[in-house]
């Protein structure tokens, strides 16, 4: 159900905090364009034919639900923990952006919106926003920094195939923050026309609640899933946080359900300690960027600071404030994963599973592997597996020292 | 009285329309921020703006996007953007000064020491780009009582029915954004914005100035006739950052001060 069970987690209030964090926080142009947004999603949440069409359009076009499958050699070569796998990567396009995608395309023709932008990172939002404006037959305009047009190659080059003009942004770190800030300057240029796809949970209100109600789903599946499976709800479920959808998505069905532990993991890049990571939980301070209050990486002046991992979809200041507030109440733990953690659960899962997860997946599964390796109880972890590696497997051979 | 409204008042009295101008402190150099403020003013200027530098201007055009990363080179905060204020107290008692840029500086600063910082410093308003009044409460009950305005923008996208919401929260004047789009942009309509203005006139008493798009004494002189004030931003921010010697480039953002202002005068 898009609306909230009984009991559930009520947040965010109704001008969109949770505790502290979130709200709105943008150029006043841009808010009558919000309320819209959030008129018509509230409205279509209690539409018994959005739903439908939500539902029919995962089942028929994304190919929901996504297997839960138990990663036997995996877990084995790691400790006594069971692994099982949230097969996101098995969706159209690759990863679980386009559930979000779908959902918000809906949203846009209900609005009338000819016009359709988004930002990216790795280039997964990007091909899942230009797929759902194919699909829709209108203009599609995708922001993305030079840095990762030049990581992310395929995903560039798929975007321009299905139809859409991506714009490189040579602003500021030219990564996905500036992507974001790009897309927020076009949205109030055009905001009559257009409407631009947030592609996490960050953002101002409402779009944490609609990305993470939209993600919904890959939690609903996974408890469905692991009670027919095991028997059992699992004891830890793990997903990485760029922004934090794959988790929230992930993460929200679970939030009453006690026993269950949950962690996200950020981009720890090459330590902690070198100051050069994508960690704002466990690095960064409370702050005010694109729109909500939530934890950023920030200096003492309030500067935005470089960031850096492996992972383009990682690799961004701040995350969605909903994670910023279960990590205050403690319901969820945030960990960090490096560059070097990530590289070697990616390889350990292609050879052990033939699954070639995305860099940013591989850092769920590198703390999945932590977490077994440290325990030796049977416990059932369940890993997002967020998306497919097919786009870093330049990156990868880079390192390699491979070119292809 | 504050300075922002005895400006206006003076301004109103003679029954003329003000200049207010907009630069980033710390651009082109942390040392010619004074000499340029003091210029801006000696031209005719009667209102300066002071952008403060920010890593992610989410509302500015590229002029004032790179104006903002030459000054962060600089490494101009917000703390030295008050110190300049300070520095220009020293020769000007009356101009008024409005710090304008982006929430979280303010945040890193603490909302406290900041307003205790700028009211020491000589600041009369502020303008945070990012900060709709719904999330303004905190920082405008730190203002407040040091007689700081806190200016708000009015869009063309913001209903009727909420520009008096925002006017209630809003003191020294409102700053109405004459386009849907970034600082700089191109496509300023002088039939909407006198429009707009009018609407908003009925709703406050509250002076209003127009910004976004304005960068010739033309356009000034058309816009000054529907508004109480023009801002002018990217077009000088240009100069700054240009190829020339500072000290021609200072003559040279005398020179379209007060040209802007004239015709102003004459519209
Ligand atoms: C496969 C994959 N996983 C995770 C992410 C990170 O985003 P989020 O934290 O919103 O799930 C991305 C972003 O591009 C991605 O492509």
């Amino acid at each position: 159900m898009l609306r909230h069970r009984e009991g559930d987690n009520e947040l965010p209030d109704s001008s969109g905090h949770f505790g502290p964090y979130g709200g709105r926080f943008v150029a006043e142009t841009l808010m009558s364009a919000l309320d819209e947004l959030t008129r018509v999603y509230e409205d279509a949440l209690d539409d018994p034919t959005f739903e439908a069409e939500f539902r029919t359009d995962l089942a028929r076009y994304v190919g929901r639900p996504s297997p839960l499958y138990e990663a036997k050699r995996f877990a084995a070569s790691i400790g006594k923990a069971r692994i099982f796998l949230k097969r996101e990567d098995l969706n159209h396009t690759g990863a679980h952006k386009i559930n979000n995608t779908i959902g918000q395309a809906l949203l846009a023709s209900r609005m009338g919106k000819r016009r359709i932008i988004a930002e990216t990172g790795a280039g997964q939002h990007g091909v899942a926003t230009a797929t759902v404006a194919a699909r829709l037959g209108v203009e599609c305009t995708v922001y993305m920094g030079s840095t990762d047009i030049e990581r992310q190659k395929p995903n560039v080059y798929r975007m321009k195939m299905l139809g859409a003009h991506v714009q490189a942004v040579d602003s500021g770190s030219k990564t996905l923050k500036d992507a974001m800030n790009e897309a927020m300057r076009d949205w109030v240029t055009n905001i009559d026309t257009t409407h631009y796809i947030i592609g996490s949970v960050a953002g101002p209100h409402p779009y944490p609640a609609m990305v993470r109600d939209f993600q919904s789903v890959i939690g609903e599946e996974c408890r469905e899933q692991c009670l027919e499976l095991v028997g059992q709800l699992p004891d830890v479920l793990v997903a990485c946080v760029g922004g934090g959808s794959n988790a929230m998505g992930l993460f929200y069905p679970f939030l009453n359900d006690i026993n269950v532990k949950m962690i996200g993991v950020e981009a720890g890049g090459e330590g902690m300690q070198s100051g050069r990571h994508a960690a704002p939980l466990n690095g960064g301070t409370p702050g005010v960027l694109h729109g909500a209050n939530t934890y950023l990486m920030a200096d003492e002046d309030g500067l935005i600071l470089d960031t850096h991992s492996i992972s383009a979809g990682l690799d961004y200041p701040g995350v969605g404030p909903e994670h910023a507030y279960l990590k205050d109440t403690g319901r969820v733990t945030y960990e960090t994963v490096t560059d070097e953690e990530a590289l070697q659960a990616f390889r350990l899962l292609s050879a052990c599973e033939g699954i070639v997860p995305a860099l940013e997946s591989a850092h769920a599964l590198a703390q999945a592997s932590k977490l077994s390796a440290a325990g030796d109880v049977e416990d059932v972890i369940v890993v997002n597996l967020s998306g497919r590696g097919d786009k870093d497997l330049e990156t990868v051979a880079r390192m390699d020292g491979v070119e292809l | 009285m504050s300075r922002l409204k005895s400006t206006f008042d003076c301004l109103r009295q003679r029954g003329e329309k003000g200049l207010i101008t907009f630069i980033t402190a710390g651009d082109p150099s942390l040392s010619a921020t004074v000499p340029a403020l003091t210029q801006l003013a000696d031209a005719g200027a009667d209102v300066l703006e002071l952008g403060v530098p920010f890593t992610d201007p989410e509302a500015d055009g590229p002029a004032i996007q790179r104006s903002s990363e030459r000054a962060l080179l600089n490494r101009v905060t917000l703390r030295k953007t008050c110190e300049q204020v300070a520095l220009f107290r020293q020769h000007n008692e009356d101009t008024p000064v409005v710090l304008m840029g982006y929430l979280n500086p303010i945040l890193a600063l603490g909302i406290e020491q900041f307003a205790k910082l700028a009211h020491e410093s000589g600041v009369d308003g502020l303008i945070v780009v990012n900060l709709p009044p719904e999330e303004a409460g905190e920082l405008s009950a730190a203002l407040k009582p040091r007689g700081i305005d806190l200016i708000l923008l009015v869009a063309p996208t913001t209903p009727i029915e909420r520009i008096e919401g925002l006017a209630q929260s809003c003191s020294g004047f409102l700053y109405y954004v004459s386009i849907k789009g970034i600082t700089g942009a191109d496509h300023l309509d002088v039939k909407d914005v006198e429009h707009k203005v009018a609407s908003i006139k009925l709703t406050t008493d509250l002076p209003v100035s127009v910004g976004f798009g304005i960068k010739t004494p033309e356009a000034a002189a058309a816009i000054a006739k529907v508004a109480d004030a023009v801002v002018v931003g990217s077009a000088l921010v240009d100069i700054l950052g240009g190829e020339k010697e500072l000290e021609e480039a200072l003559s040279d953002l005398y020179e379209l001060t007060s040209a802007l202002k004239r015709s102003i005068r004459e519209c």
